[in-house]
């Protein structure tokens, strides 16, 4: 890689600040009074403890996955404290008035502003700082409307029934290692319910923030969108820079009941390591939809672009007849940067049909692989998919990797798989330079171009911060 | 055209090149004024191509000595975007597809980013879309191209179509055609020697490198160089050309071998 590259895909990371608050956190280590203690700390349901300690003594007996094309050392999950929250004067905030004002502007410089003067016009935020929910905006707004969005420790005090129902119906406690991990131990998270017939009036958002050194940070959210809703969902997270990796296992779990819609957006920026692959988040994440109903359509987007390492499958489980299943993805890596990411969308209900648009960018010395299953069940009569993967690789020492698995058991079904690979490289920064662009600008409209079917199903606002993250991240990486 | 007194507009001196450790370019001398046309012919692999790199800036390539001057400024002290906005284009041989990049948008960054190096206002979209629609016409080309990513499923011959109209929008003080003709059929070189032929003219310059007589046929040169391990062996006017066609190139090129000894 030359110089010119070089520079221009390393960008310092700009969230990568720690912001100094007195935090309530637990010693480290795991085992069942740890999980008795967080239980009682969020002062749960007892369904929510039992839930708690039949994952954790289902996660003993499970091996950590080895089959992703990912190394990282061994993880010592007693070494970890599973539970770290801002300190708080009051157990329960009224207002957004009463929250830190350390907090608030910590959520400010990272461009999320929560107070009613500042915050974002036409989305509602839920901001999670380490292990809890800090704000959640606009709540009485989509009230209105019977919209439900919450941390998800409020919705285990005020709709108990409704957790209890959805929780673990789409992602069984025991679905892998670190589903399991995060059923035992998740702190907080965001609730979204949609009552029949209500589309949401405005763009629900949670923003994840992890501050702690040790901490892991274990989140669970929840989108139920009863018949006939739609609602369209956006995450967004950093965390600092430090020199010891942090443990990152969510779940994320959505319902889409009949004719229901749920579009849920990923812009996911947390810190990746120096260029040594020194530090940075181990993003370890369970995702997954479930269109239970007839024509409903759950829609996965998401921009990958931190993380030390990075193992995630958005999925749609299509149940409901006429169910519409959909992926678009772009992942870069940089420097020493894992990911192994993909989707997985299982055809039961007849017609179904779902799309994946795949697009890889790997840069500098890092490893970038999508990792798909399309399977069609012997139900799904009339079942069809469409896969595109496209893999870019910047400079002359990354690795790009597509692993699609396809599973046919119906012989009606149709299943079409296109790939291509291109680069950017000396080559063709000269080209652009030769006619008078700058390499900056050439790479960007590169990007541009490689990702714009991605950047089209993000929100529009969002589209753009995505467009402009890129561009950052590669700046300096080509030359 | 030669014309009388005209001005010099690029002057290369004794230019030493390489690339990985490898000279290519063994003492180049050049000397290229205001309305003329320079052919560069030679074998393969006598440097011809790599000479156009360097002069247009690949970063591949290390200048080791001499000097190249273009307009009254040390060329080799500037990157090769602003030796472009200076007024060198380079047709390529092999343009690259570039996918997700739509032709329009390269062409319109491509001119604004010129009219900004002359301190001119950019074009928005819709005086580009006029502006275009008027070069189109010098090469002939169908304006559904520019919809299409840049050369991304081009035939060779729309490709270097499309790089003659890059030319003819940029509008350069000097031009450097990189084998143009190859891979064209006879109705493609024809179309492109005379949108060539209407760019040409007293205020600009062309140097074209061929392997063949053929192309010279369309554009007439002022001058025809021959090129051979690294350095310009002989030069002479368009007649020959026409011997090198009849004589092959090995007469040259054992006289420089000798010459080289000496």
């Amino acid at each position: 890689m030359s110089a010119t590259v070089k520079t221009l895909v390393n960008q310092p990371y700009k969230y990568g600040f720690v912001t100094d608050i007195e935090a309530d956190t637990i010693p480290r280590g795991l085992n069942e009074d740890v999980i008795r203690l967080i239980s009682a700390k969020k002062n749960e349901p007892e369904f929510m403890l039992e839930f708690r300690l039949r994952a954790y003594r289902q996660w003993l007996k499970m091996t950590e996955p080895t089959w992703p094309s990912v190394k990282y050392p061994a993880i010592d999950y007693q070494n970890i404290s599973y539970y770290s929250a801002p300190k708080q004067n009051k157990q329960k905030l009224n207002s957004l008035e009463e929250v830190d004002p350390t907090l608030l502007e910590t959520f400010e410089k990272l461009g999320i502003p929560l107070t009613e003067q500042k915050r974002l016009a036409n989305v509602a935020v839920d901001a999670i700082f380490d292990s809890v929910s800090v704000a959640t905006t606009f709540k009485e707004k989509l009230a209105k409307d019977g919209v439900i969005f919450c941390s998800i420790s409020e919705a285990l005090q005020e709709y108990p029934e409704l957790v209890k129902k959805y929780l673990g119906s789409v992602v069984p406690i025991a679905d892998n290692f670190f589903a399991a991990l995060n059923s035992a131990v998740f702190s907080d998270g965001s609730f979204v319910y949609i009552p029949k017939g209500v589309k949401s009036p405005m763009e629900l958002s949670t923003y994840f923030r992890i501050n702690s050194g040790d901490t892991g940070q274990f989140e669970r959210t929840l989108i139920v969108a009863e018949e006939g809703s739609y609602v369209s969902y956006l995450e967004g997270c950093t965390a600092p820079m430090y020199d010891n990796n942090q443990l990152h296992a969510a779940v994320v779990e959505l319902v889409a009941l009949d004719n229901a819609e749920i579009k849920y957006s990923t812009v996911q920026n947390w810190y990746a390591g120096d260029v040594n692959g020194k530090g940075g988040i181990y993003n370890f994440v369970t995702k997954r939809g479930l269109c239970q109903g007839v024509n409903a359509k759950i829609s996965w987007t998401q921009v990958e672009t931190g993380s030390a390492i990075t193992w995630k499958y958005p999925s749609c489980v299509l149940v409901g007849d006429n169910s519409v299943g959909e992926f678009y993805s772009v992942a870069l890596t940089n420097n020493m940067q894992q990911a192994d990411t993909g989707t997985k969308m299982i055809h039961i209900g007849e017609n179904t049909r779902s799309t994946i648009i795949s697009k890889g960018i790997s840069a500098g010395k890092s490893s970038n692989s999508y990792r798909g299953l399309v399977k069609i069940n012997p139900t799904a009569q009339g079942a069809r998919n469409y896969s595109q993967c496209d893999s870019m690789l910047i400079g002359d020492n990354a690795q790009a990797n597509t692993f699609p698995y396809i599973q046919v058991q119906n012989n009606t079904g149709k299943v079409e798989h296109e790939a291509s690979t291109s680069k950017i490289g000396e080559d063709q920064l000269f080209f652009f330079a030769q006619r008078g662009i700058s390499s900056e600008d050439a790479i960007s409209m590169m990007i541009s171009g490689f990702c714009k079917d991605v950047f089209n199903q993000l929100p529009m606002e969002f589209a753009v911060e995505a467009d402009k993250l890129l561009s950052l991240k590669l700046e300096g990486s080509v030359g | 055209m030669i014309l009388e007194n005209s001005q010099v507009i690029l002057s290369v001196r004794d230019l030493t090149a390489e690339i990985n450790g490898n000279p290519i370019l063994q003492g180049v001398n050049l000397e290229v004024r205001l309305g003329e046309i320079h052919a560069i012919m030679g074998p393969n692999g006598s440097g011809k191509s790599t000479f156009s790199k360097v002069l247009a800036g690949h970063p591949a390539y290390t200048v080791t000595g001499g000097e190249v001057i273009f307009q009254g400024q040390n060329l080799l002290e500037i990157a090769a975007e602003e030796r472009a906005r200076a007024g060198i284009f380079l047709a390529f041989q092999y343009p690259l597809e570039i996918p997700g990049v739509s032709n329009l948008d390269f062409l319109r960054v491509a001119y604004n980013s010129r009219r900004q190096a002359q301190g001119l206002p950019e074009l928005d979209a819709f005086d580009f879309d006029d502006l275009i629609e008027e070069k189109l016409d010098v090469v002939k080309m169908n304006p559904a191209f520019l919809s299409r990513s840049l050369n991304e499923g081009f035939s060779g011959g729309e490709k270097k179509r499309n790089e003659i109209l890059q030319m003819a929008l940029l509008e350069p003080k000097l031009a450097i055609l990189d084998e143009t003709d190859s891979g064209l059929d006879i109705d493609a070189l024809r179309i492109i020697a005379n949108g060539v032929n209407q760019l040409t003219n007293s205020e600009n310059a062309t140097i074209m490198i061929t392997h063949y007589q053929r192309l010279l046929n369309y554009i007439v040169p002022d001058f025809v160089h021959v090129m051979s391990q690294g350095r310009i062996v002989t030069s002479s006017g368009k007649e020959l050309a026409l011997e090198l066609e009849a004589r092959g190139y090995d007469w040259l090129v054992e006289d420089a071998a000798v010459g080289v000894g000496v």
